[in-house]
């Protein structure tokens, strides 16, 4: 297909089924932790705010995850029909991790999910906030075990090779590999900030079309919150991140800025926009500040670091990519700081809730945390190219040996159904989040019996009924 | 160490690959046995009864896939990518079915039946392409050098199409006991009625599988048919008689859980059949649970938590079937 190899296409294949999986966990971590602390405010406080809220996310929550799921069940098996020389290679470290996932995260998400999704009036309070805070745990678990896959692949550790088999020499080491903490805090906030920007968005949307009720205020105030104070961490963290890959990766780094090779005696400057060229060896039309990009990567105004010319050309990254997908990821995280302070200042103000253009502005940035997070990612696995197993094994030995033809068919399918599929679940959500919380429209479970007693399955915490007037589109 | 660990592991995936089996076996039949249910109502409450545990239950295909990436990298590697075409179909029909299972109740009128198809296609794909992964199993593996090395379509035979359809009716017998005993009234029986004839078809496919393996592969002849293994094996094939004739029997009368029970026997019998027949290789023809196995580093690191862990697995399983536990009712669910 389109003059692709074989090589590639499975590359594609794995990029685009990952990049459509990770959008479902990220919000059913960030959404799992807010239903816990919504339930966890109720039970305490009593206010039917945080109740109504609880029901009103736990619909959209149960589209997602049963999305997160099936997309889920793919990956599982991608590993061996596409990359069968990597799995019989490194299988002994990354199968043992995400049999742990299964075991330790899968199972108690799954277990749980039923009783917090039905069994509201099956089981008492106490039972009921105990799976949901299991369920979310799950999440977070889940996300430990899968990041410390994916991070050992970056900065492998522990093991030595025996027979052209890896063989886990230390599974500590393993683990807790160089990269694995800041990658497990930047991804596990990214969820998180993700989550809220999502749901601050449904917030500015209502209050925009004058749907002003306590739900949404409450809802909105609290994503805003979520914003101020974890979009500095987050850029904090991704500042270590990127001194902890100067470090262990500095191939990746080097595309990243964009550079080519250090001046004698100078720092490196900040390179804000440009066209890195992998033929050329430079970066075209460059924007730059002196010495800045010394100042953040080496801490002084003339530390050197690695240039990407240094490195033998079969060993590169490419930059072109990795470059804007990295700069989409910190632009984005900067207008998320932006809308944090811009959105304290309003509250000092008490013109919060009021249309503005703030309001607009949270309501444009409701996917701004996912297509942040999956720049990230691009930034990351791109940067890792051209190994699979950082300096151990390529990913061009790690590929099974299907033809381009097997796998342009199968691409296409997936490329097909997951639009299809997902797309109409995403429309689902949305018009979930459409008919709103609170007394516009959401009942509590008392007030609807028929779906209170209705047995429990994961996707049918979303009610039936959604109104027809948001019907016309679908 | 003294403990076999790869004896261990197969006994584990097995377990594990059985539970699979049998828990999304009642929940893919659900979908297999819709078109033969046309009520609105009746085909809601078929839905009903499995919509609390199906997440669960399709994660035990999740720890059946990473257990054995764990413990033997190289069947994982090998038969994966042998089973590219047939494991991308079942991805697809699973992705399917598990999506219509909310989207249906959720369509306006004019898309609800093509949720319904949706769902009813998807249970068949999916579970006919386990068939055919289960025939080519049985077939086995050319391997050369560490690698799968035969063709994009070489499990495609007579035999696997064979096991394929299978497969499909034994689901749909899961499916069917399920329901005697999850429902009651004209649905239940509905599925009583349907039950007998395919309790018939269940006991054929797993007569002709059981001459048709021998046949094909002299090894396992020899096995099942030396003298002394004849007198092990013999109650195998007694076994499966008397749990058919028990099936027919409480199909009739007015058993309730024993249709299911009894169903769920007959399938563990046909089970143990294969690990007969196909003990100790994990990669048929040739490759022994030895030869496939992960460094003992990998397979002792991760037993560990398994022992530990499973049985809290079962534990709050069980749990959460006993929250929602009892018949459903029409009317109850969807309106
Ligand atoms: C940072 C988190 C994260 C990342 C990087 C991944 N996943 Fe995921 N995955 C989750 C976090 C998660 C989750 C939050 O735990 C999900 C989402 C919905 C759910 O059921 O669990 C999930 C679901 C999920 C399921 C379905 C589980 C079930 O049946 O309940 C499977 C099989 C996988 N994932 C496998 C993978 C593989 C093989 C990945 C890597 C290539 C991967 N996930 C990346
Ligand atoms: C969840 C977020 C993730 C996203 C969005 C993502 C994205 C990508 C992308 C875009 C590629 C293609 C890179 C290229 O070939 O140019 C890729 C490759 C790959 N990633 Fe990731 N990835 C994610 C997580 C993971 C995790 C958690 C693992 C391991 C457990 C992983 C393992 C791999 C493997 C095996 C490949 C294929 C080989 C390769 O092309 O490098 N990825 N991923
Ligand atoms: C604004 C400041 C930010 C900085 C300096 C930063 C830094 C980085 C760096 C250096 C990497 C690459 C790690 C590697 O080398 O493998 C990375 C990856 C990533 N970033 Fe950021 N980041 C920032 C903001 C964000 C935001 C706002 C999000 C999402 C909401 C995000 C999500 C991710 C994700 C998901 C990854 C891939 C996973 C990982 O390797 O951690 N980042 N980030």
């Amino acid at each position: 297909m389109f003059g692709l190899t074989a090589l590639e296409l499975a590359r594609i294949q794995f990029g685009f089924t990952i990049s459509f999986h990770i959008i479902f966990p990220a919000i059913t971590i960030g959404l799992a932790s807010y239903l816990a602390v919504l339930e966890g405010l109720w039970l305490r406080k009593k206010d039917t705010v945080y109740r109504d809220l609880y029901q009103f996310w736990s619909k959209i929550f149960a589209v997602n995850f049963a999305m997160g799921v099936v997309s889920g069940l793919v990956m599982a098996y991608q590993f061996g029909t596409n990359w069968s020389y990597f799995s019989s290679f490194a299988g002994s470290i990354t199968g043992p991790l995400l049999a742990y996932e299964v075991l330790t995260a899968f199972f108690l998400e799954a277990g749980f999910l039923g009783v917090m999704l039905f069994g509201w009036n099956r089981v008492g309070p106490g039972l009921h906030f105990f799976a949901t805070l299991m369920v979310a745990i799950g999440t977070l678990i889940s996300a430990t075990w899968i990041l410390a896959s994916n991070s050992w692949m970056q900065t492998p550790q522990g093991f030595e090779v025996v027979n052209n088999v890896v063989v886990p020499v230390n599974w500590f080491e393993v683990i807790f590999n160089p990269s694995f903490p800041y990658r497990l805090a930047h991804m596990t906030v990214a969820a998180f900030l993700a989550t809220a920007l999502f749901v601050g968005a449904s917030g500015a949307w209502h209050l925009l079309r004058g749907n002003d009720n306590p739900c949404v205020r409450k809802m909105f105030s609290m994503a805003m919150w979520m914003v101020l104070i974890v979009s500095p961490i987050q850029i904090f963290i991704g500042d270590l991140h990127g001194l902890n890959t100067l470090k262990y990766q500095p191939a990746k780094i080097a595309a990243m800025e964009g550079h080519w090779r250090n001046e004698p005696g100078a720092g490196a400057p900040l390179i804000l926009f440009g066209w890195p060229d992998m033929e050329a060896e430079k970066t075209r039309y460059k924007v730059e500040i002196p010495r800045l990009g010394s100042l953040i990567l080496t801490h002084s105004l003339d530390g050197q670091y690695q240039g990407l010319s240094e490195f033998p050309r079969e060993d590169r990254p490419d930059a072109t990519i990795v470059f804007w997908s990295f700069r989409i990821m910190v632009g984005l995280g900067m207008l998320m700081l932006l809308l944090g302070v811009w959105s304290v200042w309003l509250r000092w103000r008490r013109n919060l809730f009021a249309p503005s253009g703030f309001l607009r502005f949270a309501t444009w940035m409701g996917p701004s945390g996912l297509v942040a997070l999956l720049a990230g990612w691009f930034t990351t696995e791109i940067g890792r190219q051209p190994w699979l197993v950082y300096g151990v094994m390529r990913t061009a030995d790690g590929v099974s040996n299907h033809s381009a033809l097997a796998l342009s068919t199968t691409l296409i399918v997936f490329i097909v159904m997951y639009f299809a599929v997902f797309g109409t679940g995403v429309s689902y959500m949305l018009k979930l989040v459409a008919k709103g919380p609170g007394e516009s429209g959401d009942a509590s479970p008392s007030d609807d019996p028929g779906q209170a007693r209705r047995p429990a399955r994961p996707l049918s915490a979303a009610p039936d009924d959604i109104d027809p007037a948001l019907n016309q589109g679908g | 160490m003294g403990i076999d660990l790869p004896l261990v592991w197969i006994i584990i995936i097995g377990f594990g690959l059985m539970m699979y089996v049998i828990m999304d076996g009642f929940d893919l039949g659900i979908g297999i046995l819709f078109p033969f249910v046309y009520g609105r109502e009746d085909r809601d409450v078929m839905i009903n009864s499995v919509a609390p545990v199906w997440d669960g239950n399709e994660t035990w295909l999740v720890l059946g896939g990473a257990a054995l990436l764990a413990v033997f990298p190289l069947a994982y590697a090998v038969i994966l990518s042998a089973l590219y075409l047939p494991l991308m179909l079942m991805l697809a029909g699973l992705i399917w079915r598990g999506v219509a299972f909310e989207f249906r109740f959720k369509a306006d009128e004019s898309h609800k039946t093509f949720w319904d198809k949706a769902f009813i296609w998807g249970s068949y794909i999916a579970t006919f392409s386990q068939g055919l992964v289960l025939g080519a199993f049985i077939s086995g593996f050319k391997v050369e050098g560490g690698a799968y090395a035969g063709g994009l379509l070489d499990w495609l035979t007579p035999f696997s199409l064979f096991t394929g359809v299978g497969l499909v009716v034994a689901y749909a017998l899961l499916g069917a006991t399920w329901l005697v005993m999850k429902t009651e009234g004209h649905l239940q029986q509905r599925m009583r009625r349907l039950g007998r004839p395919i309790t018939l078809v269940v006991l054929a496919t797993i007569v002709i599988v059981s001459l048709w393996t021998p046949f094909a592969h002299p090894d396992i002849a020899t096995r099942w048919f030396a003298l002394p293994n004849l007198f092990y094996f013999a109650p195998v094939p007694l076994l499966v008689l008397l749990a058919t004739w028990g099936l027919l029997k409480s199909l009739g009368t007015e058993g309730h859980a024993a249709p299911f029970l009894l169903s769920l026997g007959l399938l563990f019998l046909g089970y143990t059949g294969l690990a007969i027949s196909l003990w100790p290789n994990i990669i048929p023809p040739a490759i022994s649970i030895w030869e496939a196995a992960a460094p003992p580093q990998s397979m002792g690191f991760t037993l560990v938590g398994a022992l530990f862990i499973i049985p809290f697995i079962l534990i709050y399983t069980a749990w959460s079937y006993y929250v929602f536990r009892g018949k459903v009712k029409a009317g109850e669910g969807y309106h």
